[in-house]
């Protein structure tokens, strides 16, 4: 198939603006119904077989309510916000690999890439949170600020760790080298990094709460500062909102999913193909799901200190382990 | 300051994480406790203290209330007001209008206590809700004769197992 | 308010703010007002404001006659009805001289004691909504229908119960009552054990409850605090021990008191409180005996002697009292309720000085407060 590189791009950003769509609306109902099973109970059942409309019955409610700007609030800022919350995640996709084929842009800095519009989705709730003129707002965005600061390093830390270890930041090519059966996955790496697992934890750990998810949610925290930074937000502003935390959760379980679990790769060695690619993707997103639905939120300042005292003396030393074994061999 | 984390303290920390995960999926793959209400609901207990009704004789089909008023004296809210009418050839008044106002009754039950004819009884009717206040002032001696007309004949069983 | 009349910041930075949490903040379970001062995230002064569900129980009770003040005890503190039912009767009971019959008594204490649990699990539940936990929640919840299922099978409801009479208790229990208790006792301790695995030794609780939070005795002392709060302090008090009313004199029961003074040692007490209720339950059913509930001394009209009558009894959130003033009337003189939640709360302006914002919240939710009870 060769299309015009502009047209293919073009489809492909479609394809990936309808996919992180329907994963953000249908995660949200994955995500009622598993809460709801966790908690021993069916989670929406009315709109359509299972509750399957659910998503499509809220987003038109969202859509009819009204978008209200409070009064002092920064006009301009407060409905940036939402879209800005929401583009990165659409952006860091286009270099996804999803399978060997089916990646929008195979660049060569695809990391950096990810990394460098991750970020802007911190910046984004910040500015929502300031813009909303609302005391809970700020502190809400004080905490994002501070939060992802110090959850930046040790996942850039780990990141590097990895880096070492495949040579390239190109994303194809990270996943084709985890081909074959799944030890040669970065996860069980062993050789040249003993620790490999404790990385991937910590890459994890700081998925959380770079996306703001329990039991790192100190943005919305909702029995504290009642949403956070999304307090003043109503209607669709709400809902993009709502959908971004979403959109990213999907970003970050397929990088992970790329960076340790092989990407497309079969475990077996052979048949591999998109199919694996989300299949452990979503084994990730349940995993997300889980822990939310299990644990309280941690305080802020413990959350602040495990960062500081325990992820980053951690990573660091992962990284001066694997400079050594890679010297070494 | 707070003490420095030791390598243990981290693993025991984990584990408790684990483990709590563990039970978490444990109900997760658990059947789920909950009663669909609008498609299900529940019998409710033999004791259920709903909004009170009045009580046929078996015999007559006519109301046991012979307007004491004993009822309306025990009601802590004032919710109830009864009037009797003393018929031709009957020794007791019987009811003629039995008001409750069950926007004030605070379900004690102290009215089905105080009547010693046991002319009043609880309801298993919980399905109150309505879009006006009116709607729960309510006469209870309208209430039975219009159960009456309904069914065409005195129905003098107990209708509260219904659950409805 | 268009954007133009906003007054701008000042050039110099205020040192603190004012946060209103509540009247209606998810935090504050109620219609409770906090009027924080902060410094940043800091707590500078949080200033309780009540009155906002007060709904003049104790001047109800100079209006109405003695029995029919009883159905307003039970929504004082709604969770905990029973206690607060038994308080009020056995108050009118010493005044009047009326005698209990010693089974309505042990239905007393072991429906007071199934009530406790329930109130607990709520706590329990609402205590870990707010440190932003949601699945203990409905776990606590499905314990405490069980228990709701067993009361509402013998007094006809499921909160506001109205179940003790002068002189006794209205409904007698059934077999099939005691056999649900004994499944429920039986039930709810791997329960207790599977909390304990998900909850209490869980990390993240530990960080945010061991040492945050600290009430001392003297501060207890101070505010009058009681239940569990001054339990979590190391004293151990309990008006069913101290004052021992009822039956409780003759069961065997421990009363947990942990020193560290902080959320933790709270937390912990309502959770042991909860294992003693079930000790407390299985011997009440043990030794319950046979015979009328209902006493035969009962007048129909009821009017106490006139004099000053009080009783204690231990509710879920600590020590309640009822004081009430006979003038022989139909009518009480005056009905006066002591409610530990509002000395609870009292406390809470000095213990959160200091404090972060969630810490200061987790510290609200230790109290277990029931605002209704605070307002009353
Ligand atoms: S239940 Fe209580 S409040 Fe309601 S009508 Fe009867 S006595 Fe009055
Ligand atoms: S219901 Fe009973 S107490 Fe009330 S007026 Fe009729 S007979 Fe008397």
């Amino acid at each position: 198939m060769d299309f015009p590189e502009p047209i293919r791009l073009l489809a492909f950003l479609l394809g990936m603006m309808a996919f992180v769509a329907v994963n953000a609306a249908y995660l949200v109902w994955a995500e009622r119904k598993g809460a709801g099973r966790f908690q021993r109970r069916p989670g929406p059942t009315e709109v359509g077989w299972a509750g399957l409309l659910q998503p499509v019955a809220d987003g038109i409610k969202l859509i009819s309510k009204q978008v209200i700007v409070p009064p002092g609030a920064d006009p301009i800022l407060f409905r940036v916000a939402p879209l800005l919350v929401m583009a990165p995640a659409m952006m860091t996709l286009a270099v996804i690999p999803f399978s060997e084929t089916l990646v929008g842009r195979d660049i060569n800095v695809g990391l950096v890439f990810v990394f460098a519009f991750g970020a802007i989705n911190v910046m984004a709730i910040m500015m929502g949170g300031w813009a909303s003129r609302n005391k809970y707002a700020i502190i809400s965005a004080a905490r994002v600020v501070s939060q992802d600061v110090a959850y930046e390093i040790p996942m850039l830390l780990v990141v590097i760790t990895l880096l070492m270890v495949t040579g390239t930041m190109n994303l194809n090519e990270i996943v084709q080298q985890q081909a074959g059966w799944f030890w040669h996955w970065n996860l069980f790496r062993l050789d040249v990094n003993p620790l490999m697992p404790v990385t991937f934890i910590i890459f994890f750990i700081c998925m959380l709460a770079e996306t703001n998810r329990a039991p790192f949610d100190m943005a919305e925290a909702e029995s504290e500062l009642v949403a956070g930074a999304f307090t003043e937000y109503a209607g669709m502003g709400f809902g993009v909102f709502f959908m971004a935390e979403y959109a990213n959760i999907v970003v970050g379980c397929s990088l992970a999913t790329v960076l340790f679990l092989g990407g497309w790769q079969s475990p077996f060695g052979v048949g591999s193909g998109v199919i694996w690619f989300l299949l452990k993707m979503y084994a990730l997103v349940f995993t997300v799901i889980w822990v939310r639905w299990t644990f309280p939120r941690t305080q802020f300042y413990s959350l602040l200190n495990l960062s500081w005292k325990i992820l980053i003396p951690i990573s660091m030393v992962t990284l001066v382990l694997t400079c050594i074994l890679l010297k070494l061999t | 300051m707070r003490p420095k984390v030791s390598i243990k303290e981290i693993v025991r920390g984990l584990h408790s994480l684990v483990a709590g995960m563990r039970i978490t999926l444990g109900q997760f793959f658990k059947p789920t406790v909950t009663v669909h209400y609008p498609h299900e609901s529940l019998k409710m207990a033999p004791r259920f203290r709903g909004h009170i009704e009045l009580v046929r004789d078996e015999k007559t089909g006519k109301p046991l209330c012979f307007a004491c008023k004993l009822c309306e004296k025990a009601c802590p809210s004032d919710c109830i007001t009864v009037e009797g009418v003393k018929l031709e050839g009957e020794k007791r008044k019987s009811v003629s209008e039995y008001k409750l106002d069950f926007t004030k009754c605070s379900l004690c039950g102290s009215c089905v206590e105080a009547c010693k004819s046991n002319a009043i009884r609880f309801s298993k009717d919980y399905n109150l809700a309505t879009t006006s206040k009116e709607e729960l002032i309510m006469d209870l001696f309208k209430r039975l004769e219009a159960d009456q007309a309904k069914t065409g004949q005195p129905d003098t069983k107990d209708t509260r197992e219904a659950g409805k | 308010m268009s954007a133009s009349e906003v007054i701008p910041a000042s050039d110099k930075p205020q040192e603190t703010f004012v946060l209103n949490v509540g009247p209606q903040h998810p935090a504050t379970h109620g219609v409770l007002r906090l009027k924080m001062t902060m410094d940043g995230e800091y707590v500078a002064r949080a200033e309780p404001v009540c009155g906002y569900i007060h709904r003049m129980h104790e001047k109800m009770g100079e209006n109405r006659t003695w029995a029919q003040f009883l159905p307003n005890t039970g929504r004082i503190d709604y969770l905990a009805a029973m206690a607060y039912n038994h308080a009020y009767v056995a108050a009118v009971e010493r005044a009047a001289k009326i005698e209990v019959p010693p089974r309505a008594e042990y239905i007393r204490v072991i429906t007071s004691e199934l009530n406790r649990i329930s109130s607990h699990l709520v706590w329990f539940g609402a205590f870990l909504l707010d440190l932003g936990g949601f699945t203990p929640l409905l776990y606590a919840f499905d314990d405490r229908e069980k228990i709701l299922d067993l009361l509402e099978a013998i007094t006809g409801s499921r909160l506001t119960y109205c179940y003790y009479r002068f002189g006794g208790v209205c409904n007698d229990i059934d077999a099939d009552f005691i056999r649900g208790v004994r499944e429920f006792v039986a039930g709810m301790r791997p329960r207790l054990k599977m909390y304990h695995t998900l909850v209490t030794e869980n990390v993240i609780l530990r960080r945010r409850l061991v040492g945050i939070g600290y009430i001392g005795r003297e501060m207890c002392r101070k505010y009058g605090a009681t239940g569990p709060v001054i339990r979590g302090a190391g004293v151990a008090y309990d008006v069913r021990k101290v004052e021992p009313y009822s039956v409780y004199r003759d069961l065997n029961f421990d009363i947990p008191a942990f020193p560290e003074g902080d959320c933790m040692a709270r937390y912990r007490v309502r959770m042991e409180e909860i294992e003693q209720s079930l000790r407390i339950i299985e011997q009440g059913l043990d030794k319950l005996p046979d015979g009328p509930v209902m006493g035969g001394n009962v007048p129909r009209v009821l009017k106490p002697p006139a004099g000053d009558c009080c009783f204690a009894v231990e509710a879920a959130r600590g020590r309640f009292l009822v004081r009430i003033i006979s003038d022989n009337k139909e009518i009480p003189y005056r009905v006066r309720l002591r409610t530990p939640c509002f000395c609870n709360l009292s406390l809470f302006e000095e213990a959160s000085a200091g404090m972060m914002l969630p810490d200061a919240l987790a510290l609200l939710g230790s109290l277990d407060l029931v605002i209704p009870d605070i307002d009353r």
